[in-house]
């Protein structure tokens, strides 16, 4: 990885086939995307857009029919189950709708999970760092039954970004979160960004979360079909429903 | 990562206490049996070192036949009175005493009833005073020949007092009165050693009468001068009496004869152990499961550590480092429970062996070693395959619900197939190629894997079926569905109960056909009575060979022959031979045709032998066998005739007078039979007279002596029943188990249910239906298994006499009854954990 890189991850006529015969499905088809290195970007796409495929795809959990992904230097496509367990754990982060904390390892255990699993050290000052921008200094001692849905997911963001990883994956961070919650969090992973120049790729259906990026990218049937830049909630909720009109026409 | 492992084994660790359980009560087993043995060992030890603590050299005759541990003891010859001569008069000899000792005296108790010992010998022998081991406890030794002391724990036994007419039976066979001029006991207030019943005599009667005649001794007891060191003492007496005397000090004799005890616990032990390994390979089959349903609730947890870097390796070495904690907390506690058990058997031992006492429980390293590696290898050798699949859960089930597909069932279906035709190949070659009892056992387990792996193929329509007969009900159906979604859950759980139920099946099976195979060659006998002894104690009693001539002079009794037997050292082989009165009976008797010679005739100097032995020894008509009895010279005898092995006396039989020279010259067995016609009723009684003074002796109908050989089998199939209950209780605990953590998976569909209306009770019998299917599926699994393997041991052994197979229909339909009853008791506590779901809590449940 080298600072003057400018590119955080790719994806190079990216294609997803499930199945085969007539059970066959194109997830994607063809999907070409440049994540530029500090910058927050937002996938939308309506339900079946191949979204959560391509973030799937990038972040490695998912393997490509056809095409390339690359994350940082690295190309992901044909990597083994080593290579991709080093990437995850060196150079991918991830958020969760659903938190995914472990409910038996206290908030501070969980945000160094990454990094015990990896045998490294914390970096005290960056944790230091990390734990305020998230605002958890005094529940770090807490299991994660004993916070609240806003507080578990910002855990869960602090874990993402204690290891700063080249890239970080969210998918629907806010999905399980009162709006209140959800705009905390996307504030700090906005500020991650502009702050301290992590890269963060966040899947959504929400026009406001997806305000919160510098660039949103619309899929629909598989496809990138639009692309917005400093968005606001109308400018995003206007596409969507340009997107969604012709599904509706289809039913 | 090791934090995190541990944190969440802590976290689940009422889940893991079962599959724990299992092991505990595995190691239990295991320590528990080396902590008896080794107990009960060292204790013998004192018992012979104080029995020869007066003793510095003891003098024996060399035994002419050696006899192996397992089968007896052998028989020293005895020693003359000249040698005790010869010893006394050495230098530095202070006492030289002959002792007459020999297993064999049987005091007839005031109630009229044989005195019995299970174990320990009944030692007839020469009264030779009071030392500082042996103390008269009452009265004086035996001065005329009329007159006994027995040891107080004897007297006891047989409520017998000083002053007491008593009568004894010894070698000879015969009843003889002798007064109770007094009893004895041993230092340390002990009324007997270690529960041996002992009658000492005057020294003539007690030659005359153990050792058949007076003059000699059994051993010669040496008591140094002050200051003469016993190796040295020993050196000298075997230099003045030669070789045929086997010289030892009491430290070196006492050891010797302990060892022998040994032996027989350490084979003891080694059976205990046998069934310590079923118990913790159905063990295994519960860790499998239990692990296997941890891992599937842990998806969405494992998932998340390899999205965050976590390796394959990491997970593996997650999983498996639970599985040590657990192996290692659960053969702590095993081993400690062991401990404890194996303390209480000794002393409920010591307690039935009166006079036994403890030598303080000891915990040989060998327990302790055995036991945490046991512990550990089978929690470890279980977790593997959770530990593999768990490194298989991709990285993305943590962001979504990964729909695990059923995996198809052919991988383990075709490596069932495979497991099971080596399983067969094995007992085949095990079973009819003698190819050892090693070949069987491993046969036997590998068509347990085998089984196993083919469970859940057969799951499905079994399951299916059993299922029916529960879905007249909405609950009854629901739980026979979901005793059918998981197959491979279903199949563990119930080849963990197909274990133990197939092995007591199997020997059911055995059992069932050896009787009807026995009542079948008794019925078909010519001898209408038997004239048989119940076995009290070590050696089988007998009656005098005049009993059988005259039998022969009761009116209506057409001919009678009797059989000694005895273990005989032939062509350098211990073998058991027999000597039967007149040779030409017993194919009469049996009805049977010789194999090659003749058998209805023998001479002096002929044997006759069966087939079996004759083809295992290379032996046909006109071999010349050397033949080693316990005493005499040895002496060949021609082979003249070979018998078909199912309808002989015995290996070799030998002509009448071979007798003489057995241990025992006197009769164990002797068959009657009768003019046709002639009502057995009325020529029994007067049979029953001529044996009327030994009340051990019985005669008795082809009936009884059916009956008392199934009991005698049955006794067995009982303490194999016992032994293997370890094993089912653990396969119950599985049950309890997988279903604890079915009902804890379906929690938020158990609170649906129950939000939609359905009842507490019809929650619970939901749980109990699923509980039997899967219970009485294995019972089914293990009959059928069991009864198949039973099947195949008796095939293989049609020569040697099971001529028939017979199942047990009515023990087969108990265990399937049982088992359905196991069911329900195993569906108690997670059914009724389903039933107090709060509904709510349960709907919102993640």
């Amino acid at each position: 990885m080298t600072a003057s890189d400018p590119v955080a991850a790719r994806a190079d006529d990216v294609w997803k086939v499930y199945g085969s015969g007539e059970a066959e499905v194109i997830a994607l088809r063809g999907v070409s995307v440049t994540f530029q290195r500090g910058v927050f970007t937002a996938i939308m796409g309506p339900s079946g857009s191949g979204k959560s495929t391509l973030m799937h795809c990038l972040a490695g959990l998912d393997s490509v029919t056809r095409g390339e992904v690359r994350i940082g230097e690295t190309t992901v496509t044909g990597l083994g189950d080593a290579g991709l367990t080093r990437l995850r754990r060196d150079k991918v982060g991830f958020i969760f709708q659903q938190f995914n904390l472990l409910p038996t390892l206290s908030a501070k255990e969980n945000i160094l999970l990454p990094l015990a699993i990896a045998g490294r050290k914390p970096d005290d000052a960056w944790f230091d760092t990390v734990i305020r921008t998230v605002g958890l200094q005094d529940r770090l001692e807490h299991r994660p039954a004993q916070l609240s849905g806003g507080q578990q997911q910002r855990v869960a963001c602090a874990r993402a970004l204690v290891a700063r990883p080249e890239v970080i994956f969210a998918d629907e961070p806010t999905g399980n979160l009162d709006s209140r919650s959800g705009a905390d969090v996307l504030g700090f992973l906005r500020d991650s960004v502009r702050q301290h120049g992590q890269t963060i790729v966040m899947v959504t259906h929400d026009p406001v979360a997806a305000s919160y990026a510098d660039r949103v990218i619309f899929l629909a049937d598989g496809a990138v079909v639009d692309e917005l830049h400093d968005p606001s909630p109308d400018m995003v909720l206007d596409r969507m429903k340009k997107l969604d009109a012709p599904a509706e026409v289809e039913r | 990562m090791l934090r995190a492992t541990l944190k969440s084994l802590l976290a689940r660790k009422v889940r893991l206490l079962l599959s724990g359980l299992a092991v505990v009560l595995g190691v239990m087993f295991v320590a528990g049996s080396f902590v008896l043995t080794d107990t009960l060992s060292r204790s013998f030890d004192s018992i012979f070192s104080d029995a020869y603590s007066q003793t510095d050299v003891t003098v024996a005759g060399k035994p002419k036949v050696e006899v192996s541990e397992l089968d007896g003891e052998s028989v020293p010859a005895p020693v003359p009175a000249s040698a005790v001569d010869t010893v006394a008069a050495l230098p530095g000899v202070a006492q030289a005493r002959g002792m007459v000792a020999a297993d064999g005296a049987t005091l007839i108790g005031s109630n009229g009833k044989a005195v019995g010992s299970f174990g320990p010998p009944q030692l007839g022998e020469n009264w030779l005073g009071e030392n500082a081991l042996t103390q008269l406890r009452e009265g004086r030794g035996p001065t005329a020949d009329d007159e006994i002391v027995i040891n107080k724990g004897l007297a006891e036994a047989g409520k017998v007092a000083v002053g007491d007419r008593v009568g004894v039976l010894t070698l000879d066979a015969k009843q003889r009165t002798f007064t109770i001029v007094g009893t004895f006991g041993y230092s340390g207030d002990r009324d007997s050693l270690g529960g041996v019943n002992e009658i000492a005599f005057t020294d003539p009667v007690a030659q005359q009468l153990m050792l058949g005649r007076t003059g000699l001794f059994t051993s010669i007891d040496v008591k140094g001068t002050d200051g003469t060191d016993p190796a040295t003492l020993k050196e000298r007496v075997a230099a003045a009496l030669g070789a045929d005397y086997n010289v030892r000090t009491g430290e070196e004799a006492a050891a010797d004869d302990a060892q022998g005890l040994k032996d027989g616990l350490g084979f003891f032990n080694n059976i205990l152990l046998g069934f310590a390994g079923i118990a913790l390979f159905v063990g295994i089959f519960l860790i499998i499961n239990t692990f296997s349903i941890v891992v599937a609730q842990r998806t969405r947890e494992l998932a998340l550590l390899r999205a965050v870097g976590a390796s394959r390796r990491q997970v593996i070495g997650s999983v498996l480092t639970e599985a040590v904690v657990i192996g290692v907390v659960a053969s702590v506690i095993g081993t400690a429970a062991g401990i404890g058990v194996g303390a209480l058997l000794a002393n409920l031992a010591a307690r039935f062996a009166d006079g036994l006492s403890l030598a303080g429980i000891g915990v040989p390293p060998v327990a302790l070693i055995a036991s945490f590696a046991v512990g550990l290898i089978v929690t470890i050798v279980a977790a593997v395959t959770p530990a593999l699949r768990a490194s298989r859960i991709p990285p993305i089930a943590a962001m979504q619900d990964v729909a695990t597909p059923d995996r198809p069932l052919t991988k383990i279906t075709t490596l069932g197939a495979i497991v099971s035709a080596a399983a067969g190949a094995l007992l085949g070659i095990g079973l009819y190629a003698d190819g050892g009892l090693m070949l069987v056992a491993g046969g036997v387990l590998l068509a347990f894997v085998g089984v196993a792996l083919l469970t859940p193929v057969l799951s499905r329509p079994v399951v299916g079926l059993l299922g029916r007969l529960f879905s007249w009900s909405v609950p009854g159906k629901l739980g026979r569905l979901n005793s059918g979604r998981n197959p491979r859950r279903t199949a563990i759980t119930a080849a963990a109960l197909m274990v133990g139920i197939a092995l007591v099946t199997g020997v059911g099976v055995i059992a069932s056909s050896a009787k009807t195979s026995i009542a079948g060659s008794i019925d078909s006998m010519d001898a209408q009575l038997i004239i048989q002894g119940t076995q009290t104690g070590p050696r089988p009693p007998t009656f005098d060979p005049t009993v059988v001539e005259r039998a022969k002079a009761v009116p209506g009794v057409r001919d009678a022959v009797g059989v000694a037997s005895d273990l005989a050292k032939v062509d350098g082989e211990q073998q058991f031979v027999t000597s039967v009165t007149d040779a030409a009976v017993i194919p009469a008797i049996y009805g049977s045709t010789a194999v090659a010679g003749d058998i209805t005739r023998q001479g002096p100097d002929q044997a006759i032998v069966n087939a079996e032995t004759a083809t295992e020894r290379g032996w046909a008509v006109g071999s010349v066998l050397t033949v080693q009895l316990t005493r005499g010279e040895e002496h060949r005898y021609t082979v003249s005739g070979i018998a078909p092995t199912d309808k002989s006396i015995g290996e070799i039989m030998l002509p009448a007078a071979a007798m003489a020279d057995f241990a025992q010259p006197t009769l164990s067995l002797g068959f009657v039979r009768l003019d046709e016609g002639t009502p057995v009723a009325s020529v029994q009684p007067q049979v029953e007279a001529l044996v009327a003074d030994n009340p051990l002796v019985s005669v008795i109908d082809q009936a009884t002596f059916t009956q008392q050989q199934s009991d005698m089998l049955d006794q067995v199939l009982v303490m194999i029943q016992i032994l293997l209950a370890l094993a089912i209780l653990i396969a119950v605990l599985g049950i309890v188990n997988t279903l604890a953590l079915s009902v804890m998976e379906r929690t938020r569909e158990l609170g649906l249910l129950r939000a939609i209306g359905l009842g507490r009770a019809a929650t619970m019998r939901m749980i109990t239906v699923e509980a039997v299917v899967i219970s009485v599926f294995g019972a089914l699994l293990g009959v059928v298994v069991g009864g198949g393997l039973g099947a195949a041991v008796v095939r293989a052994l049609r020569d040697q006499g099971f001529t028939d197979l017979t199942l047990p229909w009515s023990t087969i339909g108990i265990y399937l009854a049982v088992a359905a009853l196991v069911g329900c008791v195993a569906a108690i506590l997670p059914s009724i954990r389903a039933a107090r779901l709060n509904v709510l809590g349960a709907i919102a449940h993640e």
